[in-house]
């Protein structure tokens, strides 16, 4: 080979060693931070969600969650195995892409964290979920409601918030009850998230003898609906239901409305927001919704209060459900009297728990059982709560909020 | 081969050897970004075959690595119930990757510069909307859900995903695919080295620097050009194949333009047509996200209290800037081919006078 | 098969519906116009695809929506029409001068590179332009305000509103002006004369860089009105929206015959409608129900859900592509252009 190429080889040596020191670099601060613990055990708790991103707010309040539920077990002094543990958050940013997934579950398995609250995004939480199981870390899903998730087998695998499909058959249901629909339009922003919904719906839909309409899609930057509209106009559904974020929601109904359209909007929980007002204006009024667990409002009292006084404002979507995991990982650990997760899992597999988000205990799969549902309806520019869903239930919200506060 | 260039290679081997145990003592995490970063050189390597060589623009690269992936995730999955052996399915992905090369390529072989750039940049983004969408009626790709469990690569009974002691070292998953991610790298090298000195390689820059003398010398500048494609889309598919048994999860989202746009960026900034470059600069872009979240963060917190500019966005902004100013002030790049040199110089000249 | 889609009884009349898609595709395709129009313009004088642009018009929308809501906000006293008239104008400025220093750092000092240099750094403003307006406006959909009243008017069956007939009737205007300029106006003649051949048109004392540089402006000024009516249309705006309408107005550009005003115009609205008919009429026609004798198990499908559709509107977004690829495979020259595909 001619000698001009060996500096390119000797430029590549350089690049390898500049790796290699960054990553020494890497290793000395995350060596650092244990030493905070003093004296007490240090018990980690890992926290994934995309931190910077689009939804990097729904990120932080992901977070916002777990550190309340750490800063509040730290202030009671917990003894676990006859030591005191000081419990310390991990947060890390899996920045929303399943690629690095796997990379923040392999961080933290190397930063040995006894139990991991997260991720948020569906696509990211199933590749990184196969890195803990093959680890053994107990993985808690705040916000991840792909039924595939707790689908794969793994033991490991629980998530706090409802699936897809008990979502889907909630709004379903309701709709079906409330409006009686002979024929209903199914949109999707062809999303995991978006069209895992829709599924659900249109399933539940059509077994209790309602017509849908071929499915219709978007994408989750689609602002111009009307040719999908139109067509839908012309088939005259009763109602339409949405899988996707209020990004795309609010030009829907929208568009919807100047189209002379008079069907009900209904939508799952990425589009049950106040935003949907500020995007669609007097158009989205009396829309339907629905959203995973019971709302703030009639959760734990404590628990907003608590959030309020640490943050300064209110939890956005999934705050009680990290706060609930991060919570479920702890009460476990205390009864298991042991912070190894081979000797906490089964207690955490078996366990009965009241938490910010209701009543919370898993099946076999890690799903949580009976899982309510909220139906909200946005009036006077604001989603309120109008009904809950529990076991195929539907209860009105205001009987609903009296017996909780009973 | 001389004495120091011995010692190099000595030197390099050693340090490439090492490097996973070196990682994995710091944290397995650095061992799978290495992995990633070595994924991203096979592509970078793949593209090089069509952007530095043969200088056909392809904005939608991205496509043959889903391609590869989608083959890998169907034929070892449960999604079909097949599970096929990996040295079966990868021949395969490259082969389809190849033949979706082969398609795109034939009826825009006339097409040169920017109008073909735009073409590959529509061809990639029709390749996703279908994986997205090839979901009803008859479900093939399961749509945004993704294909799930795909198998790990197997060979009789030793998986690449389970951890193993031997020697007293401790082979981690992450580790066994190191050492395989490398062997291919390797191949993927050599092939290119010895495509690059090739009587194809050759036609490739005769095209590239002016395709009417190329034809002109009797190059068959269509087979050639075809050659292009289904070479750099076949590394492609081999890259996605191999993607997807390591992350073991794979849907669409993952292959979007900005992806194309970065391998691009790699090949770019390393310098078009220059294989120790590519790799050079599919390294260094790979590792900035993760540098920077050592660097800038911490600085951004201590200098201002909160975080400003996010890393993603100053990667991102760094990727735009690499290419602008790669372009205005070294369009050779950071370790430019001798030949791209000249010619980039040679068009200089001529502007000038 | 056509039968049942003309069939009244098949939901609304068919006609009301066609009219309504035939509106959409009108509203949607006089946006592409205007944005293909900046293209098309700096292909024709300096032979560059000028990738940013679609960037360009978020930018517009983006400044006109900071300018809209703050004077919404500031209880100016200022009827609607006149907060928007200020928010465009706030709008054309800035896009042109971003237009302006695009083609001063990034374009020029590459006018002799090979072809592939200047692309690429198209490429780097473009994701640089995107990054720097989500550093400004943030990452999230902002609503664009609304505070013109939008009456509803009903035609035929078919409802048009009253951004839409202004949509219309503004990309029209703009586009009788641009061509006024380019036939009639000096800098017109001197921006034919570089499109025809630089170098003579240089010597005959046509200042090249200030007449490119005018192009960019003119275009850059273009999109940025299309991306107020983009914002106004929909009611939302967002760091990426100037991405894939920046990709489907240059596909009109091409459909139409690039460097060809009349072609951009006609690409513009040839696309728009092929999208609106396209994502309403490609479900019924994919529909395997219509052909459900060929096999049993299809009839049994086709009886329980009523459907089976191959295509439906998820492929909206494909058909720009579609006709982008067909065109230049087959006629690389565009509906009106003259052949420039080997020339590229």
């Amino acid at each position: 080979m001619p000698l001009t190429r060996v500096p390119f080889r000797l430029r590549s040596v350089a690049v390898l060693s500049a790796v290699l020191l960054v990553a020494a670099c890497g290793k000395q601060e995350e060596a650092a931070k244990p030493a905070a613990g003093g004296g007490a055990t240090v018990v980690k708790i890992g926290h994934a969600a995309p931190l910077t991103g689009g939804i990097a707010h729904l990120g932080k309040d992901n977070e916002a969650g777990v550190r309340l539920a750490v800063d509040e077990a730290n202030a009671k002094g917990l003894t676990i195995g006859g030591a005191k543990v000081q419990f310390e958050m991990l947060s890390e940013d899996d920045e929303g892409k399943p690629d690095k997934g796997p990379i923040i579950a392999q961080k933290f398995t190397d930063a040995k964290v006894a139990g991991v609250v997260g991720h948020l995004n569906s696509g990211v939480t199933i590749p990184a979920s196969a890195v803990y199981n093959t680890a053994g870390i107990p993985m808690i899903s705040g916000s991840a409601t792909n039924p595939k998730l707790t689908e794969q087998g793994f033991a490991v695998t629980f998530r706090t918030v409802g699936r897809d499909d008990q979502q889907g058959p909630a709004i379903a249901s309701y709709l079906a009850a409330q409006f009686q629909p002979k024929v209903v339009a199914v949109v999707d922003d062809a999303t995991s998230y978006g069209e895992g919904l829709a599924n659900e719906v249109e399933k539940s839909l059509k077994a209790a003898g309602i017509t849908v309409l071929a499915r219709e899609k978007g994408t989750d930057k689609t602002t111009d609906w009307k040719a999908i509209l139109t067509k839908l106009k012309g088939k005259k559904p009763d109602a339409i239901f949405y899988g996707g974020m209020d990004s795309g929601g609010g030009p829907l109904v929208k568009q919807g409305r100047e189209l002379g359209i008079k069907a009900v909007f209904a939508f799952g929980d990425g589009a049950c927001t106040d935003k949907m007002q500020e995007l669609a204006g007097a158009a989205a009024e009396g829309l339907v919704c629905s959203q995973a667990g019971i709302p703030a409002q009639a959760s734990s009292k404590s628990f907003i209060d608590a959030f309020k006084a640490k943050f300064g404002s209110d939890p956005i979507i999934y705050a009680p459900f990290t706060y609930d995991a991060t919570n479920l990982i702890i009460t476990a650990m205390q009864k298991a009297d042991s912070v190894d997760p081979a000797k906490y899992l089964p207690v955490l597999k078996a366990i009965s728990f009241d938490g910010a988000s209701g009543h919370i205990e898993f099946d076999e799969k890690g799903d949580r059982k009976d899982a309510e549902m909220t139906i909200f309806t946005l009036k006077d520019g604001k989603i309120v709560p109008v009904a809950i869903i529990k076991s195929g239930k539907t209860i009105p919200f205001e009987e609903f909020a009296k017996g909780a506060g009973a | 081969m001389d004495a120091k260039a011995k010692v190099g290679i000595v030197l390099i081997a050693v340090v490439l050897a090492v490097l996973p145990f070196v990682l994995a003592h710091v944290g397995t995490a650095w061992v799978r970004i290495t992995n990633l970063a070595i994924l991203f050189c096979l592509l970078s390597l793949g593209l090089n075959i069509v952007v530095g060589f043969a200088g056909l623009l392809d904005l939608g690269y991205i496509a043959f690595y889903a391609v590869g992936a989608y083959c890998y995730a169907l034929l070892a999955s449960p999604h079909f119930g097949l599970h096929l052996p990996f040295w079966i399915i990868l021949p395969i992905g490259a082969g389809v990757a190849c033949l979706f090369g082969v398609l795109l390529g034939a009826p825009t072989l006339k097409l040169r510069g920017d109008y073909l750039a735009i073409v590959t940049l529509g061809f990639g983004e029709i390749v996703r909307v279908f994986l997205n969408n090839l979901s009803r009626p008859v479900n093939i790709t399961n749509g945004p859900q993704g294909v799930t469990l795909i198998d790990p690569f197997k060979l009789d009974g030793f998986s690449f995903s389970k951890s193993e002691t031997l020697l007293g070292l401790t082979f981690s998953g992450p580790i066994k695919y190191y050492y395989l991610l490398l062997l291919v790298l390797l191949v993927v090298i050599v092939i290119n080295v010895r495509l690059q000195d090739s009587r194809v390689g050759r036609a490739w820059v005769a095209i590239r620097e002016d395709e009417t003398a190329a034809q002109a010398m009797g190059i068959n500048t269509r087979n050639v050009k075809l050659l292009a494609f289904a070479m750099g889309a076949s590394f492609g598919g081999i890259a996605g194949g191999m993607f997807a048994a390591m992350q073991g999860f794979i849907s669409p989202e993952s292959f979007v333009l900005v992806e194309s746009i970065m391998v691009l960026a790699m090949v770019v900034l390393g310098g078009m047509g220059n294989i120790w470059g590519v790799i050079a600069g599919a390294v260094l872009l790979s590792f900035v996200p993760e540098i920077l979240r050592y660097t800038v963060e911490p600085l951004q917190k201590a200098a201002f209290g909160r975080l400003i500019i996010e890393p993603e966005v100053i990667r991102m902004l760094l990727f735009g800037l690499a290419l602008v100013l790669m372009m205005l002030f070294r369009p050779a790049g950071l370790f430019p081919s001798k030949t791209r040199r000249r010619e980039f110089a040679a068009a200089e000249q001529q502007h000038v006078g | 098969m056509l039968f049942s889609l003309l069939h009244p009884a098949n939901g609304k009349p068919f006609m009301e519906v066609f009219l309504q898609q035939i509106i959409n595709g009108l509203t949607l395709g006089s946006i592409y116009a205007i944005v293909a129009l900046g293209y098309t313009m700096v292909y024709g004088i300096v032979q560059l695809i000028n990738f940013a642009h679609g960037e360009v018009v978020m930018i517009g929308a983006m400044v006109a929506l900071t300018v809209i809501s703050s004077l919404a906000g500031a209880n100016t006293g200022m009827p609607p029409l006149v907060i928007v008239l200020a928010g465009i104008a706030c709008a054309v400025p800035v896009c042109m001068g971003v237009g302006y220093t695009m083609e001063r750092v990034a374009y020029r000092p590459l006018r002799g590179a090979p072809r592939l240099a200047p692309l690429i750094t198209a490429i780097g403003i473009s994701i640089i332009l995107q990054h720097l307006a989500m550093l400004i406006w943030s990452r999230n959909p902002l609503s664009f305000p609304q505070i013109i009243p939008n009456p509803v008017f009903e035609i035929a069956g078919a409802n048009v509103s009253g951004v839409q007939i202004a949509i219309i009737s503004l990309s029209a205007l703009m586009m009788l002006g641009l061509t006024a300029l380019v036939y009639r106006t000096r800098l017109g003649t001197a921006m034919r004369a570089t499109s025809e051949n630089p170098q003579v048109a240089g010597l005959m004392g046509v200042n090249i860089n200030r007449v490119i540089a005018s192009t960019f402006v003119i275009g850059a000024g273009l999109g940025a009105v299309a991306g107020v009516m983009v914002g106004t249309y929909y009611g939302i705006a967002h760091y990426t929206m100037g991405a894939l309408l920046g990709l489907k107005a240059f596909s009109a550009a091409v459909l139409g015959g690039i460097g060809n005003l009349a072609g951009a115009m006609l690409g513009g609205i040839l696309l728009g409608l092929v999208e609106a008919l396209g994502a309403g009429y490609i479900g019924e026609f994919t529909d395997l129900c219509h052909v459900s004798w060929i096999s049993t198990g299809l009839a049994e499908r086709c009886a329980q859900d009523g459907h089976v559709v191959l295509m439906g509107s998820n492929y909206q977004d494909v058909f720009a592509f579609l006709v982008l690829i067909a065109v230049l495979v087959f006629r690389p020259s565009g509906l009106l252009g003259e052949r420039v595909g080997d020339r590229a």
